[in-house]
């Protein structure tokens, strides 16, 4: 009743190949950037836009990158947190070396670094696929790492490694308060994700998505294998790379390598295990999932052991909180493959029928 | 679904606040710390004797000055993105918000530097950390108390001195410096560099990828270097391994050399044999024969409460280290209050308070922590405080305490000091404040 | 020329010990076409089962053990029947997946059970220079890991007879080779799958035992089982010679990259020294030293 496209009637190639063809989903996408744009500035506290939104936003990010080349090109790759960590580092440089860079040039820039990065540790995928290739992927998530701590150049000398993001400045105007940063994220995000959407539903994404299902038939129907897999990987690790940066700058301020380890890695393939492989909403729901979760856990440990008057032994919540979120993972790939993401597409179709179904 | 969980948590924090609503005359202490993960074997001792020292002030003193003292933990998993979380959710929390973080992660401590000089609340970050906070004109919210890397390193080549008949034999020796290759491993490279300069000795730093339970290769050079001694700079498992593979190319454990971090029980007792006549320096020593720990048992323990699964750490060192820092919090609380009065404080308050931190040792004998401790006097320029180290060797069933406080190479690592947190403060564009203003 | 051959041999000997962890990679690979990476966890995991039996509940050592296996073996039938058999013909990267979150699950049950501190274990076999031949050469070999070699070397020798040799190891290369086919002549599916868990859960215990006996017993022995991903690259991942001798080449490239090549780049290399290697080995020939080369057809 209420989610029916029935009725809306396409008179034109445009508008029938728009990223979002019905009515109730532009109406909902647009709803909810009017809800992040406005109602969150004027209701979140520091806590929520500073610890949980805007690191909420950049784990989105950073999955939709991954689930571009693991969801739409069928590429497993394991080393998604040193694809950042070049976008961190490289951002970090740009400025630092470049006088007079704008902050969003130096973001793009570091994007295209690590696109680099990514175009060359996905040149075995060429080669190899499947888990083959996640090892490859392992290898460029500890060379990355290794090489970032080793050679000083990345990290201006500092004796421990560790970068400083510098202040973020635009226009004249300083992003410095939580709010600040929240919607400079978002409005970078917001833009990352419909780019995204457009891009999966085009020419390089069906490419991309011939090659994930039936390599073979791909090539001999006639995409090109190698600007295929390659072209996922560059997209995939800039998105990556925004992502790193945005984390280095919007979020923890100081990162060191060493932040950007395989646990980072995991998460984020969790993220989009969860949220839905193969979807750009699921990358936020999965996201959104894997924040919070450990926080629940964690917040809600005190005022059980209040409530119950028995002394948890320590580290229970963190080791459940591994237990469930392994036991999700296996849980969801035998329920639903295709995550959270599916549960809102089987809710909508049940909308569409609502309230009279068959 | 965020909002969801959001009035969930929401629901959950509600809770925790109306079992602490009741009485307002508290003083909020955030506990951020880590109880699993690789790591958990520093963060569970050293936040248990945190949390058995206030719960111990609470019970015997009431509190301080008739404040109670109230705590909240927080699992950080020594993660820095948690580590931040943990910091957002609690600096607001209590009557007058966080007094005073103790983020135990060196990661965790960088993270928080700008976030909390925003905000105006001290970090201590006793024994890790930025080694250039120390001075305290750039760095007016961070205190790396009691010692920092540098002055423990200039302690340690001192000692080696000792041992070696004089400062001048160093001459021509060969001292390794095996280190995690973390921020935190690397810290002491340029202090080690500079000393191997100015007293003539041959410094060879080798790496040991994280997590560090694999260093044949690292062992097979130092065999090859022969050196005369070596530094071990590791942390969580690499340091029974460090001790088990020096035992297997036969490197003498009397001349290895820990730094704090690599001193601990939970650090040779998985390396059995290997571990004994090792040498670690400390800030705290182990032990359960002082009063403070006596008044911890008899206090918590004794009434069937108490932090510890394992009573059999009480006294060993990591959680000695966790009583130093419920001493040094309370300490700073009570100064703050004979300023501000006897009454819930501001972490701004409570900074002024660390500030002018000054435990003598009559201070110290009163507290029950004579030996136990240095005596420490922080100030303006100096957020260290103390610097100096003691030297413990295990005997292969405990620590045995076998020098003195040894003091740091001032003149050495003040200037080092000074010049690092001015480069930082051009950096971040902070101009240094004015000792002589402060008050 | 002692220095190079003391590095060479301790890295082969270290090698041994990532053979062990591959082995239980390619028995299960063999036997079910699942890249189980959920192997290091449950090397861990034996081995913290076998610790806290050990030291907490003083139970006598080969109690200790034989309980310990009796866990890994419910371990392994519990993730056939919960895990696999549910994902029974997805691709195999799901299952590779699914082995991932099984890898935390377990990583969580272990720490539950004992803890996150460093343990000791003490298995009777010191870890130091044989006296006898650090005198004749100068070359010193660790007691241990010749210990641990003989060890490998037996497993090695009693799992090849197992599986060439008796009724099951027949019927598990068939299943191996053709499952539709072993279904149809009669063998019984599931309970070989069963089998071949259980000895994965054996070979884990023993790989854990060694490993916590060298290095202690802790979360970061998960860390050792990923350098046996680049082994079972070399050797292929159906292939148990190649799973041995990819051991041994990685563990003497990863040493002798270390002390000769370390030096000039900083040290440190050897955390990823071993994937490159694998990487670059991949480019030239896919298929590993012994494993199965496949043909793609549409």
């Amino acid at each position: 009743m209420l989610y029916r496209e029935a009725g809306q009637f396409k008179s034109s190639y445009a508008a029938d190949q728009q990223i979002f063809p019905i009515r109730q989903d532009r109406i909902a996408v647009g709803a909810v950037l009017v809800f992040a744009f406005i109602v969150v500035p004027l209701t979140a506290d520091q806590y929520w836009l500073s610890a949980i939104l805007v690191p909420f936003l950049i784990f989105s990010l950073a999955a939709i990158g991954l689930n571009l080349l693991t969801g739409y090109a069928g590429q497993l790759s394991l080393g998604t947190a040193a694809f950042m960590a070049v976008g961190a580092f490289a951002a970090y440089n740009f400025l630092l070396r470049v006088p007079g860079m704008p902050v969003l040039v130096a973001f793009v820039l570091a994007g295209a670094c690590a696109a680099l990065v990514g175009i060359l540790f996905g040149l075995p995928s060429l080669r190899i696929k499947g888990f083959y290739l996640a090892v490859a992927t392992l290898a460029a998530q500890f060379f990355i790492v290794w090489a970032l701590t080793k050679f000083g150049w990345f990290s201006n000398y500092s004796s421990s490694g560790v970068i400083n993001a510098q202040k973020i400045e635009i226009l004249g105007y300083r992003f410095d308060s939580p709010l600040s940063k929240y919607l400079l994220t978002l409005s970078i995000v917001a833009v990352l994700a419909l780019a995204a959407k457009n891009m999966v539903r085009g020419t390089v994404g069906r490419s991309w998505m011939a090659v994930r299902d039936m390599d073979v038939a791909a090539e001999v129907i006639g995409f090109p294998m190698l600007r295929t897999k390659l072209s996922a990987f560059a997209v995939s690790s800039f998105y990556c790379g925004v992502a790193g940066a945005l984390y280095a700058f919007c979020y923890l301020g100081t990162v060191e390598p060493e932040g950007f380890n395989l646990d980072l890695s995991f998460r984020i393939l969790f993220m989009i295990i969860l949220g839905g492989v193969g979807s750009i909403l699921g990358s936020f729901l999965g996201a959104a999932f894997i924040v919070l979760f450990p926080i629940f856990l964690n917040s809600v440990a005190g005022p059980l052991e209040h409530a119950i008057g028995v002394k948890l032994p320590a580290g229970l919540m963190s080791n459940l909180e591994l237990m469930i979120f392994g036991a999700l993972i296996i849980l969801f790939l035998i329920v639903e493959p295709h995550g959270l993401a599916r549960l809102w597409q089987i809710g909508k179709e049940k909308l569409r029928l609502w309230p009279f179904p068959h | 679904m965020m909002r969801a969980l959001k009035s969930a948590l929401a629901g959950v924090a509600m809770l925790g606040f109306a079992a602490s609503a009741q009485a307002q005359n508290e003083q909020f202490i955030p506990m951020a710390g880590y109880w699993v993960g690789p790591y958990a074997a520093g963060g569970s001792g050293i936040y248990g004797g945190f949390i058995d020292y206030l719960d111990m002030v609470n019970a015997r003193d009431g509190g301080v000055g008739g404040v109670k003292l109230t705590y909240e933990k927080c699992e950080t998993e020594y993660n820095n993105a948690r580590g931040v979380e943990c910091y957002e959710r609690l600096k607001k929390k209590g009557p007058t918000g966080a007094s005073v973080f103790h983020p135990l992660s060196t990661g965790i401590t960088y993270s928080l530097i700008d976030k909390a000089t925003a905000d105006k609340i001290p970090i201590i970050s006793m024994g890790y950390g930025r080694t250039d906070a120390s001075d305290g004109r750039y760095f007016p919210y961070i205190f790396p108390l009691v010692t920092n890397y540098w002055s423990q390193n200039t302690a340690k080549i001192k000692f080696i001195g000792q041992r070696e008949g004089g400062m001048d034999k160093l001459k021509g020796k060969k001292i390794v410096n095996i280190y995690h290759d973390s921020a935190y491993g690397k810290e002491t490279i340029p202090v080690l560099d500079a000393q191997a300069k100015k007293y003539g000795f041959a410094v060879t730093h080798i790496a040991v990828p994280h997590p560090g339970n694999e260093q044949g290769s690292q062992w097979l050079q130092i065999r090859q270097i022969r050196p005369d001694w070596v530094i071990l700079r590791g942390w969580g498992v690499m340091n029974p391994t460090a001790l088990k593979a020096a035992a297997k190319v036969g490197f003498p454990r009397d001349k290895m050399i820990g730094v704090w971090w690599s001193g601990a029980e939970e650090d040779t007792i998985p390396a059995g044999d290997a571990a004994k006549g090792y040498i670690a320096a400390g800030f705290n020593v182990a032990g359960e024969n002082y009063p403070v720990v006596q008044d911890i048992k008899k206090h918590v323990y004794a009434k069937g409460k108490g932090e510890m699964e394992d009573k059999s750490r009480i006294g060993s060192i990591y959680y000695n280290r966790g009583v130093v820092h419920g001493i040094i919090t309370v300490e700073a609380i009570r100064k703050a209050q004979e300023k501000y009065g006897k009454k819930p404080l501001t972490p701004e308050q409570v900074r002024w308070g660390i500030e002018n931190l000054n435990i003598d040792e009559a201070r110290l004998k009163a507290l029950g922590a004579t030996g136990f401790m240095q005596a420490l006097k922080v100030s303006c320029l100096d957020h260290e405080g103390g610097g100096a180290v003691k030297f413990q060797q295990w005997d292969g069933t405990k620590w045995k305490v076998i020098t003195d406080w040894i003091q740091p190479d001032r003149e050495l690592v003040r200037p080092m000091i000074e010049q690092s947190a001015a480069a930082y403060g051009k950096e971040k564009n902070i101009a240094p404040r004015d000792c002589s203003k402060e008050s | 020329m002692a220095f190079f051959f003391e590095v060479l041999i301790g890295g082969l000997l270290s090698g041994v010990m990532y053979s062990l962890v591959a082995l239980g990679f390619v028995l299960i690979y063999k036997a079910s076409g699942v890249f189980n990476f959920a192997q290091g966890a449950m090397v861990f995991f034996a081995a913290m089962a076998f610790v806290v039996l050990l030291q907490d509940h003083g139970v006598n050592f080969w109690i200790a053990f034989a309980l310990a296996l009796g866990m890994m073996i419910l371990l392994g039938l519990a993730t056939e029947k919960f895990v696999l058999r549910p994902l029974v013909n997805q691709p195999q990267i799901t299952l590779f997946m699914a082995t991932i979150g099984l890898t935390f699950f377990i990583e969580g049950l272990a720490q539950l059970l004992g803890g996150a501190n460093v343990r000791g274990l003490d298995i009777g076999i010191q870890d130091e220079p044989i006296a006898a031949i650090a005198n004749a050469t100068g070359i010193n070999v660790s007691r241990f890991d010749l210990a641990a070699a003989g060890v490998a070397a037996v497993l090695v020798t009693s799992l090849a007879l197992f599986f060439s040799r008796t009724r099951i190891g027949r019927a598990l290369r068939a299943v191996a080779d053709d499952h539709q086919a072993a279904l149809a002549v009669g063998i019984p599916l599931h309970q070989i799958w069963g089998i071949v868990w259980a000895v994965a859960g054996f070979v884990a215990l023993v790989a854990g035992m060694l490993w916590g006996a060298r290095n202690g017993v802790q979360f970061a022995l998960t860390f050792v089982a990923l350098k046996a991903l680049p082994v079972l690259i070399l050797g292929g991942f159906e292939s148990i010679p190649g799973a041995i001798l990819g051991g041994l080449i990685i563990g003497a490239a990863e040493k002798l990259a270390e002390v000769y090549l370390g030096p000039f780049v900083g040290g440190g290399i050897e955390g990823w020294f071993p994937y490159v290697l694998a990487l670059l080995f991949l480019l030239v020939r896919p298929e590993g030293l012994f494993g199965e080369k496949h043909i793609d057809r549409v």
